[in-house]
């Protein structure tokens, strides 16, 4: 059938091509090419134990050592030297070095991840003491003092600050940051290299440097009273570079065939960029977006200088303090009291909550390189495509018989119109 | 062929230089394309913003360095070697802040680096398939962690569980400078009090920080290594080791220091991890496993609340210099990761 589609002038019948039957043929069990031999297997947990037992021995009993970290770490030297020396048995040094470097490698990522997965669980852990209260999440820490339960006060204020700020710093980001990575990548020239370089430099500026400037230039200065619009000029301050460097890597990596063909068709640079350019690179742009939005929430010190604490609601971003999450997380575990520090988990895992969903999202939306389609997309582009294909056919049979010149029509199964060289280019590539 | 076809296939003044026109008269017709008004719009927009954009960046810089300026020209060269802190009675300097940063910094690289180099080569060479994947969206998810959860969980986790560790460090190796305890009498001390609150627990904490960034950077420069030369080394019978040591590291090298200054970029600028754990002091302490350290971004959190207008200053000239540290390291980590890097462009 596929040869008799390509090439359709020549007789459908004589030319086939036969797959080889493959029935009476045994297909063995798969053969594992890159397996551990079983040897390899002893070794590994024989070691393991022998320096878990090595490690307990010097801890429980011999000598006078103490701690987890401490038996961690001894254990895991003597699980290093119980391994050389298992493969030492029946390998020569190359070998020795190289399963000694695997098993540290692996042990590198293993420690790694192990502390990220703690230091989130351990957060959502001790967070589960305030957590459960409802009104945690829809009262504020007006009416709640450090002695009072977990069950009066809650975090309202600086959800709804966060949310105040990071609106105020992405409305400002988000056009400000992807306009100067088009014009880094569309426009260019020296002033773009420049910029280019001045952007790069400013992902350099501690978050700190970002809070003060903010703090003497527009709060001793202008309005000489924090506010939350203040601390969204900070993050802006932050996030900005973020964005554009992740913006202006996403747009480089828009195909540049597609913005030729663009010109080629006859379309303006700005209609290059608007169909073009900004479609093909859009997941990319929403992931470098929200990797900053992820940032800008965790920062604290810049709203510390220029937003300060409050326990009220305030939802006016330009008079009085209002605080976000982060700095309410530094400002509960400050205090001394246990109910206190178990509402800053609390805050601390909502924070974390937060800055995963994001994360999720982006995954979702940007995990895909530009130009990449998910199977939705592919199959509505298929689609269009295919209307366009009907679309033209129809007008092109309608138009038949007012063609004067009757052509040949070398092709009965396509479509293709005579008089119109144009569409039936297209539809041959759809 | 030229006479019939007057304006020429390409119609630059250059195509012409040989060429005799059949008619003069005829008006020439310009190639230039005129911009439309969307054209000139777009363009004028994004000028616009990246001017926007410079003009934020510069406005920060230039204000530092102003507002530093005045705090600096009484304090003269002295801000450099001065231990105090109190612009109030005009005697302040960095010295003793600087080294703590730096301390806290350099504390912080040891527990990174070998952290980021092996998880990196975990990641390029040995995890394949969906568990490489896995392990690279766990990369950057860590990045995105905000700083106030990692400080939590150094003072509340860490603080109690590293003493032992630090205890037993000044013990069997106090004679090794660093890592004496002692207090001013010269007396040796063993109690956990003299154990908190110190650089190196503010260090193993800013290092867990930029452990992504430093992964991230190194592992995009293995993964650039070329196949041909890996599968050369196999061929020629290298283990899998000797095989990365021969190619994957000297391709990686840049990718290696690049990402560790970009690390130690960001463990500079630190700020809310180190403000909760640390002490702070302002004399200089060698003793990196004692209680007490400060550092720059600290200095500022502390004190920009109490500060006068020349308090102020004062803050912000330590806020420039640690600026122009982080600026420095930063440049030369993203010249050296630009060279080592080839094919980075993706004209397909």
């Amino acid at each position: 059938m596929l040869i008799d589609t390509l090439t359709p002038g020549t007789a459908p019948t004589k030319t086939t091509t036969v797959i080889p039957s493959s029935e009476g043929i045994e297909i063995g069990p798969r053969r594992r090419v890159r397996s551990v031999r079983l040897d390899d297997r002893f070794d590994l947990i024989g070691a393991g134990v022998a320096g878990i037992a090595v490690g307990t021995l010097l801890f429980g009993w011999f000598t006078p050592l103490s701690g987890g970290v401490g038996w961690t770490i001894v254990s895991f030297l003597s699980f290093i030297t119980f391994y050389a020396v298992l493969v030492g048995m029946k390998a020569d040094r190359q070998e020795i070095k190289d399963r000694v470097v695997s098993v540290l490698l692996a042990s590198a990522g293993v420690i790694l991840f192990g502390a990220l997965v703690f230091v989130v669980a351990y957060t959502l852990v001790r967070g589960q003491d305030a957590l459960p209260h409802l009104n945690f999440f829809i009262e504020n820490m007006e009416l709640a003092g450090p002695l009072d339960p977990l069950s009066a006060g809650g975090i309202l204020h600086a959800v709804l600050g966060t949310l105040i700020q990071i609106s105020i710093a992405l409305a400002i980001t988000i056009p400000l940051g992807i306009l100067t990575a088009l014009f880094l990548n569309e426009i260019g020239g020296r002033f773009a290299k420049f910029v280019r370089t001045i952007a790069d430099a400013m992902t350099a500026l501690p978050s700190i440097v970002a809070g003060l400037f903010v703090y003497s230039a527009i709060i001793v200065l202008i309005t000489h009273q924090r506010s939350g619009f203040a601390a969204a000029m900070a993050i802006t301050v932050m996030m900005l570079p973020i964005v554009i460097r992740a913006s202006d890597i996403v747009l480089r990596l828009v195909a540049g065939n597609l913005r030729e063909a663009a010109y080629a068709l006859g379309a303006t640079r700005w209609r290059t960029v608007w169909h073009v350019v900004l479609p093909t690179a859009r997941p990319g742009l929403a992931t470098a977006v929200i990797l900053g939005t992820a940032r800008g929430i965790g920062e604290t010190s810049p709203v510390l200088l220029t937003s300060g604490v409050t326990a009220v609601t305030n939802l006016n971003p330009f008079s009085g303090p209002m605080i976000s999450l982060p700095l309410q997380v530094f400002d509960f575990v400050k205090s001394p009291e246990p109910n206190m520090i178990a509402r800053g988990f609390g805050t601390a895992a909502v924070l974390i909550l937060l800055v995963l969903a994001l994360f999720a999202v982006a995954r979702l939306i940007g995990g895909r390189g530009p130009g990449e389609l998910s199977h939705g997309q592919q199959r509505r582009v298929l689609e269009a495509s295919a209307r366009d294909v009907r679309r033209i056919t129809i007008a092109a049979d309608r138009r038949q018989p007012v063609a004067a010149v009757p052509e040949p029509d070398p092709a009965p199964g396509l479509p293709s119109t005579p008089e119109r060289p144009a569409p039936s280019k297209e539809e041959s590539s759809s | 062929m030229t006479t019939t076809n007057p304006t020429g296939p390409l119609g630059q003044p250059a195509t012409s230089v040989g060429w005799t026109p059949d008619f003069d008269d005829a008006p020439r017709r310009s190639l230039l394309p005129r911009p439309s008004l969307s054209d000139s719009v777009f363009k004028s927009v994004a000028v616009t913003a990246g001017a926007t954009t410079v003009g934020i960046m510069l406005a920060v810089g230039l204000f530092l360095s102003f507002r530093a300026s005045s705090a600096l020209q009484v304090s003269g060269f002295s801000f450099l070697v001065e231990q105090q802190w109190s612009p109030e009675t005009q005697v302040f300097g960095i010295a003793s802040i600087l080294f703590g940063t730096i301390t806290i910094a350099l504390i912080a690289m040891c527990v990174a680096v070998p952290l980021a180099l092996g998880t990196a080569l975990l990641i390029s060479e040995i995890a394949q398939g969906q568990l490489r994947k896995t392990l690279i969206t766990l990369v950057d998810l860590m990045a995105a962690v905000p700083s106030v959860v990692f400080g939590l969980w150094g003072v509340f986790f860490l603080q109690a569980n590293v003493i032992p560790v630090a205890s037993w460090i000044s013990t069997y190796f106090g004679w090794i400078p660093f890592f004496q305890v002692t207090d001013a009498s010269g007396q040796v001390l063993t109690e956990a009090s003299a154990f908190t609150s110190s650089a190196f627990i503010a260090g193993i904490v800013v290092g867990l920080m930029v452990v992504p960034t430093q992964t991230s950077v190194m592992r995009e420069a293995f993964s650039q290594a070329p196949n041909g030369e890996r599968e050369a080394a196999f061929a020629l019978g290298s283990t899998r080791w000797g095989m990365i040591r021969s190619v994957v590291l000297p391709f990686g090298r840049g990718g290696i220091i690049g990402g560790t200054m970009l690390g130690l970029g960001r463990a500079l600028g630190e700020t809310i991890a180190v403000y909760m754990i640390i002490s702070p002091i302002f004399t200089i302490n060698w003793q990196v496993l004692k209680t007490g350290s400060n550092s720059v971004s600290a200095l500022i959190a502390l004190r920009y609340g109490e500060s006068s207008e020349f308090g102020l200053s004062a803050l912000m000239a330590a806020g420039l210099v640690l600026f122009l540290i982080t600026l420095m390291v930063n440049f030369t980590a993203s010249s050296i990761v630009a060279r080592s890097r080839s094919g980075a462009d993706s004209e397909a």
